[in-house]
């Protein structure tokens, strides 16, 4: 027994030992702007005077408000992720096993919501269902109605709806992309075998999906607990997830202890669902002799096959990209035709504006702070993909999940960690405007060693070590071999952080200053605002904000390496 | 009565046909092979016959009745694919026993049965083994076994043995052929192999480019291919160009580069035609150098020996190379380059048709 921990404590040393000097800095990084705030979330409601006191953490128990923020919190989430997985099942199975014309098109644009910033999906539903939109004011001239018939504003239905178009290609690439790999020649087995098409679906294909089915539905579910934007917006004051409860007791009530006991559930919660998800997604990679897709896929050929996949396609086109639309057109919209002064506006320093800047700053500020956050994000990103290959055993299983973690941990968490613990000395940055880019750095890093990692595990042994015998030192390698091949993983990482960065809300609604928004936290404030103008202002900045990431992740996809690449 | 008939099935694939026009017979008890290079189409033309794709012209037939409409998991057939397709969520027992449970056998004859087919393909004891961790040769008898649990009326086999490696191969191969025989199915079975389809098939049907080019016993079929392509195919390499130059009752005379062979006549060649001949690697024996009139002579450009014989190759006097096998326990072969003289037997020697060019 003795032996065995003696044996451990050396091979910790050793692997300890065994640290390259750069992998200091992402773990550093981490430790300063990730573990320390949330330290001081841990001191903040557990010891707030400095000593053990339970306060708030027995409000947040006894009082039946937080109780029922939880409760919606968890049921909300759960009809979300059934309703996803529900609506999303026929469309993974259509491109799982079907070629059709325009579907790399298509596979593209859907993926286009899962990247919308949060703020963007709240205005676009705004815009296609909210009291100003088309719909609405055509209801209400056709039946000279004071108020729209139809309000689905602040109500369950646009939360949940919101959160479909979220999260629906979560489930379309996570299952789709499991489901085009599966070899149709189980199936088919099973139907030689005297099965029909429902034995087949539940007795073969079902039970071999499940592992995907699972981690799909626990990603949308832990998306939809840590909502923040959306219901915020979309929910109005009568709806509040955990997310939305912390900024409000932060921003409006000032009770940072009781923030922090809210961020102490959320943390323990997410976390203990994010674990779970890693441990599935382990599990996913049962020996199933994967197939590639060319042989998995074919056209569809009855009357059945075409209706399926034109129903699906039609579907998807209206929950994904209607919303989008809506918020382009609205956005051109004022009142009496179609105009740029929505836009025009945003250029003007009006006196009584919500800013005392020209709005188009926020444009400023966005693109600066992304630019911080790609360098950022690659460097660290990149040395720590590395390390992870490098050294693979004990001290990559155990780093692997800690660089993931900020990917567990909520927004508004680390937003409100960030103005609890970085706002004295020893490290006070919270008047400085690097505060943004080092948050947005922390939740985008996760995704460049995700896009890389699988690109540089993926480098069979034997090129590095055929270029090796052909005479390349170490440096050549990399040069020769490493760069070229990681260099469009590279440019995926770098796109990802940049609309990460340009769209990320929930930290930095809570750490911006008010004389530097960024583009989120400006929509977020003109849609706060009464009046047409800042209405469309809302839309024009939304719109400008849905083009850049849709340009970004369009890209994206074109430098994708093949199919290599984990979400 | 033949069990299964299939009628110029015809299935198009950009503008090719693949299969293109094939008719061919498979009788009650028989194992019938479908020889020929990937990509000919033999493939597509069991998942045809299983109804897993459909043929764009064409029938077939079981027990006389057409079977178009009965879908696939009626139709009680089985189907071993080239990967085996076991399902890696289910173990050994019940990936055996999952088509006696489509039959709603109930659970009793549905151990008895599986039991019955482990010990058939030896794999008695394995019930509760996870699929993913078996041995290539396991899984490929799982997968014969749970193809031949529920009885199927027609088993066919997409190239079982193709993954496996060559001593493996060869030993399941003959075992393959006992099982089948054993339990008296009726087989189709799919292969590019025809060392395979000698060793398994009652009746090969070879196929090239979509089209059936010949059908026949695996003796026919190796001594006398019908055209150019099945004799490269079956390995035959020495085909000589040739000319008619006369006949004599059972024998015509052909003009050849190595000289004029008197050859068994075939068919009805008339004089001036343009042939081919083959002569079969043990067509050839060594001899002492004592000129005769069915000799050949060259000199030694290859030997090897091979275990049981040697194959060598003759570089005949007029540049044209032969290869040809001679048993081992007969004459050693003399140092390469030294002239040799053949003598040739005139049974194994024969004259194709020229394949047929679209």
């Amino acid at each position: 027994m003795s032996r065995l921990l003696s044996e451990r404590i050396k091979d910790a040393k050793d692997a300890i030992r065994h640290l390259p000097f750069a992998l200091l800095l992402p773990l550093v990084f981490l430790a300063v702007f990730f573990f320390y705030p949330l330290l001081a979330i841990f001191r903040l409601s557990l010891a707030p005077q400095g000593h053990l006191d339970l306060t708030a953490l027995a409000k947040l128990v006894s009082t039946s408000y937080y109780a029922r923020t939880l409760w919606f919190t968890t049921w909300q989430a759960a009809v979300s992720t059934l309703l996803t997985v529900f609506l999303a099942l026929p469309g993974a199975y259509i491109f799982a096993r079907y070629r059709f014309p325009g579907k790399g098109l298509l596979q593209a644009l859907t993926t286009i919501p899962f990247v919308m910033p949060t703020i963007v999906v709240a205005a676009a539903f705004n815009a296609l269902l909210g009291p100003r939109s088309h719909l609405s004011l055509a209801l209400m001239s056709l039946f000279g109605l004071e108020r729209p018939p139809i309000n689905l504003q602040h109500t369950i239905w646009i939360i949940l709806l919101a959160h479909v178009f979220y999260n629906y290609t979560v489930v379309l690439r996570i299952v789709g992309g499991f489901w085009a790999n599966l070899n149709p020649r189980l199936e088919e087995a099973a139907r030689v075998l005297g099965a029909d098409r429902w034995q087949v679906f539940w007795q073969v294909t079902l039970p071999l999906l499940t592992p995907a089915l699972i981690a799909a539905a626990l990603l949308v579910f832990i998306f939809c607990f840590t909502s923040f934007g959306v219901v915020l917006i979309l929910g109005g004051p009568r709806f509040a997830t955990l997310e939305v409860e912390i900024y409000r007791q932060t921003m409006h009530l000032f009770n940072l202890p009781l923030a922090a006991t809210l961020s102490l559930a959320q943390i323990a919660l997410t976390l203990t669902m994010t674990s779970v998800y890693t441990r599935l997604q382990a599990r996913t990679a049962r020996p199933l002799k994967l197939r590639p897709r060319q042989t998995t896929q074919r056209q569809p050929t009855t009357g059945r096959e075409r209706m399926l996949v034109t129903g699906n396609v039609a579907f998807m086109m209206g929950l994904l990209l209607t919303p989008l639309l809506a918020l382009a057109e609205r956005s051109l919209w004022t009142g009496n035709g179609y105009t740029l002064t929505n836009y025009g506006e945003l250029f003007i320093n009006r006196r009584g504006s919500v800013f005392f800047v020209p709005p188009v700053e926020a444009v400023r500020n966005s693109l600066m702070f992304a630019i911080l956050t790609v360098g950022l994000a690659l460097v660290l990103g990149v040395i720590s993909a590395y390390s992870l290959v490098e050294r693979r055993g004990r001290l990559s299983r155990w780093l692997d999940p800690v660089f993931m973690l900020p990917l567990g941990t909520s927004a508004v968490t680390l937003g409100f960690g960030y103005i609890i613990a970085l706002d004295r000395p020893p490290l006070n940055l919270r008047t400085s405007p690097l505060l943004i880019p080092l948050a947005h750095t922390l939740v985008a890093f996760p995704f460049v060693v995700r896009a890389v990692l699988p690109v540089l595990r993926g480098i069979h042994p034997h090129l590095r070590e055929s270029a090796g015998v052909l005479g390349a030192s170490p440096a050549q390698i990399r040069r020769e071999i490493d760069l070229p091949i990681v260099g469009r993983a590279l440019l995926v990482g770098a796109v990802f952080a940049f609309t990460i960065s340009m769209g990320e809300f929930g930290a930095t609604s809570l750490i911006a200053r008010p004389q530097m928004p960024t583009m989120p936290v400006a929509i977020y404030r003109f849609l706060g605002q009464p009046g047409a103008l800042n209405y469309g202002q809302a839309l024009a900045m939304s719109t400008l904000l849905m083009l850049v990431c849709a340009v970004g992740f369009l890209g994206i996809e074109r430098f994708r390496y093949g199919e290599v690449g984990e979400f | 009565m033949s069990l299964l008939e299939v009628r110029h099935l015809t299935k198009y694939y950009d503008n090719e046909r693949f299969p293109d026009d094939i008719s061919f017979i498979v009788d009650e008890g028989e194992i019938v092979c479908l020889l020929g290079p990937s990509g000919c189409g033999k493939t597509t033309l069991l998942r045809i016959i299983a109804g897993l794709e459909t043929a764009d012209a064409g029938q077939v037939l079981f027990a006389g009745r057409d079977i178009r409409d009965v879908p696939v998991h009626r139709r009680n057939f089985g189907l071993m694919f080239q990967d085996y397709a076991l399902f890696p969520h289910k173990n050994v027992f019940e990936n055996v026993a999952f088509g006696l449970r489509m039959m709603h056998l109930s659970r009793a004859d549905i151990e008895v049965r599986v039991r019955e087919m482990l010990e058939l393909v030896g794999m008695s004891g394995f019930e509760q083994r996870d699929v993913n961790l078996l041995s290539g040769g396991e899984q490929q008898r799982v997968a014969l076994a749970r193809s031949l649990a529920p009885r199927p009326r027609l088993l066919m086999l997409d190239e079982p043995l193709g993954s496996l490696d060559r001593t493996l191969r060869e030993r399941l191969m003959n075992e393959l052929r006992t099982i089948l025989k054993s339990v008296g199915v009726t087989a189709l079975y799919v292969t590019h192999d025809q060392e395979e389809a000698f060793a398994l098939a009652d009746r090969i049907v070879i196929m090239n480019h979509g089209r059936k080019v010949q059908e026949g016993t695996p003796q026919e079929v190796y001594q006398h291919p019908a055209t150019e392509f099945v004799a490269r195919f079956l390995g035959l390499t020495n085909l000589l160009p040739g000319k008619v130059v006369g006949m004599d009752g059972y024998h015509v005379i052909v003009e050849t580069t190595i000289g004029n062979l008197r050859i068994s006549k075939s068919a009805n060649q008339q004089p001036e035609t343009r042939v081919t001949v083959l002569l079969r690697p043990e067509a050839a024996s060594l001899i002492e150098c004592s000129p005769a009139s069915e000799h050949i002579t060259g000199t030694l450009a290859e030997c090897s020996f091979r275990g049981g014989y040697y194959r060598l190759v003759i570089r005949h006097t007029s540049g044209q190379h032969l290869s040809f096998t001679i048993p081992a326990s007969g004459v050693t072969p003399p140092p390469l380059g030294t002239p040799v003289s053949l003598l040739l037997r005139s049974e194994a020697i024969s004259l194709l048709a020229p394949d047929v060019q679209e």
